[in-house]
């Protein structure tokens, strides 16, 4: 099977979407001629033409403004913004447009449309290069939030979330782009070429919306990740020798909360990792929904490691980062060592 | 050169606030049939004076004068008459029946029923309004049923929103009237992005935006033209200038511009501004601009200059500031008023033959509201189920809402 990075994954994913409907079209800042920032839409205009791809002006509103009433008028736009820390122009067009137009108009206008968006830190991008806003859409209600982990996923979400027919939120971990990334920052990356889960298929196929995938089985404890805290999760998971059964959420909503509840009531524990900040972070939804769910399971407080709550800092990147040794520490409390 | 000294800070200020006489001359008012009417495809460059002008065609004695006048037949001028009779009639049913309590809210089109109902007469079957809170003109020249414009009104047994939405926020994508959402000029763009979808699909419908003179403020005003000067999308923009956005008056969003039009002419698209209580008008400018963006040749923008004659919706007390009878003063008139008289100078028309429809009209929207009011109003008789709440927020409903529905005994 070919091995792919996970921006050709993505890019693979529009164009099989866009080879297989005519009513998908891409579009965003710098998506067009140049292909994008980090290449994900390279050769789509080429192949498709300006009317299926094209550059949009810079206005992150204007985009998934345009691209509602697109999907309104029966087109499924997949739009791009350049960095996840610029979509709050766009905010009230996601929060209070594309989420509730179902809703809003007892399903006569619908919005099938798909917002990629780069997220996630872990490359000195400052405070605006690498936040991870997630919590503030999974609050959303009628929104849909997906970060897939690596190439294969990353195709089958995608091609998934543009075929679904509700919003969905794509946010893709720039870290992870071209390898896994495990937070050994000091360490080379090693490409996808050599990860079993580059291996990406050619033509159509999905990942479920709604399902987690268990990337590591174990008794002793379950660790709850998505995104680039996946790898770290299972270097620390390495360096400690817990036996922990490592979730990958892939879609945080819908959420997979069968595969959660099963994986914490056969361990008694879990730790929550996430790049994003503490405090209202999607880890306490987490948290709550396992105390809710285990509570007489647990044999240990929940606990999450997160970004710390400040904003996301340049030459602290390391020290703001939660890598393997800050996760190792967690899992060893809940474990009680 | 004025004294370069401190600094001062300039708030715009309406020329009259209550208690003051109302005063509207210095709000030039050119002749009926004075501004030319320039070819579709005109240079945008070649017309800026058409957005500092007013485009009339109904003059002081009720004649159509000039070269947008005679688009119309005295039929279609006899319908259109009905058309803002109706509304306006609906209106006060609506008005009251939120003073005794069968409704939360509503929001009335006093002064302004031209505008919309003379407009949905220059689009065709498929095109796309994205429409404010304040055209519901759209529906009533459209033939949308006023029992179901009711029972959305009363959130009962048979609203077609299933009780989700405030009053007045309708929907009918039959109707080409899209989805009203309380966020404003968020329509704007997403009209822009319809019209851009139809060109992307080789079609020939186009998209009309819709927005207030103090909406224009918000960025999805200009998200909305930079993207349709870019793309020449096939997008009628509607700017209705009613000079009051609820208590604040035009000047603090149009600030130094002059006029509305005048925004558009930056983004290189042709800008017309009308008499918005003129149903030719309208009409005539509205069919200027839908055939532009029909042929290819892409947006326009127009400004209606109008006045909101009632209160900004049930909550609002306009007393508070400005005079109560600014309304009698605005040197436009009222719409209604002047297509009468111009039907009457026609000879198709008369005083007792209008106040004939007048009677028989109030007939029609009373039996339409007994209907309405059968299925419920918003706290009496039927009304949506506490299951409707949770259905239609996704196409599939997920897991976690089910769970919610289940808690909540349904």
């Amino acid at each position: 099977m070919p091995r792919r990075t996970m921006i050709e994954a993505i890019r693979d994913a529009m164009d099989v979407s866009m080879g297989r409907d005519d009513k998908v079209v891409v579009f965003g800042e710098d998506v067009g001629f140049f292909g994008g920032v980090f290449r994900c839409t390279q050769g789509l205009q080429a192949k498709y033409g300006k009317s299926r791809c094209f550059d949009a002006p810079i206005n992150e509103s204007g985009i998934v403004g345009s691209a509602i009433g697109m999907a309104a008028y029966g087109l499924k736009p997949c739009v791009e913004i350049q960095f996840a820390d610029y979509m709050y122009p766009a905010y009230d067009q996601l929060t209070q447009e594309a989420a509730r137009l179902r809703y809003r108009s007892n399903g006569d206008f619908t919005c099938p449309i798909v917002v990629r968006m780069p997220t996630g830190g872990g490359i000195f991008g400052g405070q605006t290069h690498s936040q991870s806003p997630e919590a503030l859409f999974t609050h959303v209600s009628g929104l849909k939030t997906v970060v897939p982990s690596n190439p294969h996923d990353a195709k089958g979400l995608l091609i998934a979330a543009i075929e679904d027919p509700d919003p969905v939120i794509f946010l893709e971990p720039k870290r992870l782009y071209n390898g896994p990334f495990d937070g050994h920052h000091d360490r080379p990356v090693t490409p996808w070429s050599k990860h079993e889960l580059g291996e990406v298929a050619d033509g159509h196929y999905t990942v479920p919306l709604g399902k987690a995938a268990i990337r590591r089985a174990g008794s002793a404890l379950t660790v709850l990740a998505y995104g680039t805290m996946v790898y770290v999760a299972q270097a620390a998971v390495e360096e400690t020798g817990i036996d922990a059964e490592i979730i990958d959420l892939r879609t945080l909503l819908p959420l997979d909360l069968d595969t959660i509840v099963a994986s914490v009531r056969k361990t008694g524990r879990c730790v929550i990792v996430h790049e994003a900040t503490l405090t209202s972070g999607f880890g306490a939804e987490l948290s709550a929904l396992v105390q809710e769910n285990c509570f007489y399971h647990l044999e240990a407080p929940v606990a999450r490691v997160a970004g710390w709550d400040t904003p996301y800092p340049h030459a602290q990147e390391w020290d703001y980062f939660p890598g393997p040794a800050r996760v190792g520490r967690a899992l060893l409390e809940t474990m009680g060592a | 050169m004025a004294d370069a000294g401190m600094l001062r800070f300039h708030v715009p200020e309406p020329e009259v606030r209550p208690g003051g006489t109302p005063d509207f001359s210095n709000v030039p008012i050119p002749k009926a049939g004075s501004v030319p009417r320039p070819e579709i495809d005109v240079d945008p460059r070649t017309i800026r004076d058409h957005a500092f002008s007013i485009i009339r065609v109904l003059n002081r004695t009720g004649e159509a004068v000039g070269p947008w006048a005679g688009l119309l037949s005295s039929d279609e001028l006899l319908a259109g008459l009905r058309h803002m009779m109706t509304l306006r009639t609906f209106d006060a049913r609506m008005q009251m029946a939120q003073r005794q309590g069968k409704t939360s809210f509503y929001m009335q089109h006093l002064g302004e029923e031209a505008v919309a109902c003379a407009f949905r007469k220059a689009l065709e079957p498929g095109d796309m309004n994205f429409p404010t809170y304040r055209q519901a003109g759209l529906l009533i020249a459209d033939g949308y049923p006023m029992v179901t414009m009711m029972n959305q009104i009363y959130s009962n047994e048979a609203d077609p929103l299933k009780g989700r939405q405030l009053p007045v926020m309708y929907s009918s994508k039959e109707h080409g009237f899209f989805s009203i959402s309380g966020n404003l000029a968020t329509q704007y763009i997403q009209a822009v992005g319809w019209a851009m979808a139809s060109a992307i699909s080789n079609d020939s419908r186009i998209a009309a935006a819709w927005i207030g003179d103090g909406s224009t403020a918000e960025s999805d005003f200009h998200s909305a033209l930079v993207f349709a000067s870019t793309y020449k999308a096939p997008v009628v923009l509607n700017v209705v200038n009613n000079q009051w956005a609820i208590s604040t008056f035009q000047g603090i969003a149009r600030g130094g511009s002059g006029t509305f039009a005048a925004r558009g002419l930056g983004f290189g698209i042709p800008s017309l501004r009308v008499d918005g209580n003129d149903y030719l008008a309208v009409h005539a400018v509205a069919k200027w601009a839908a055939e532009r963006a029909r042929s290819n040749l892409g947006p326009t923008l127009i400004e209606y200059v109008t006045y909101r004659a009632g209160a900004h919706s049930s909550s609002d007390d306009p007393s508070a500031y400005r005079p109560k009878t600014e309304s009698d003063a605005w040197p436009l008139g009222d719409p209604i008023v002047r297509l009468k008289n111009h039907l009457i100078a026609l000879g198709v028309w008369s005083d007792e033959r209008h106040a004939q429809a007048e009677a028989e009209i109030l007939d029609t929207v009373i039996a339409a509201q007994k209907e309405a009011e059968s299925h419920g109003t918003l706290h009496a008789g039927g009304k949506p189920s506490t299951r409707d709440m949770f259905e239609g927020l996704y196409a599939e409903m997920p897991p976690h809402l089910r769970r919610q529905r289940q808690q909540a005994g349904v």
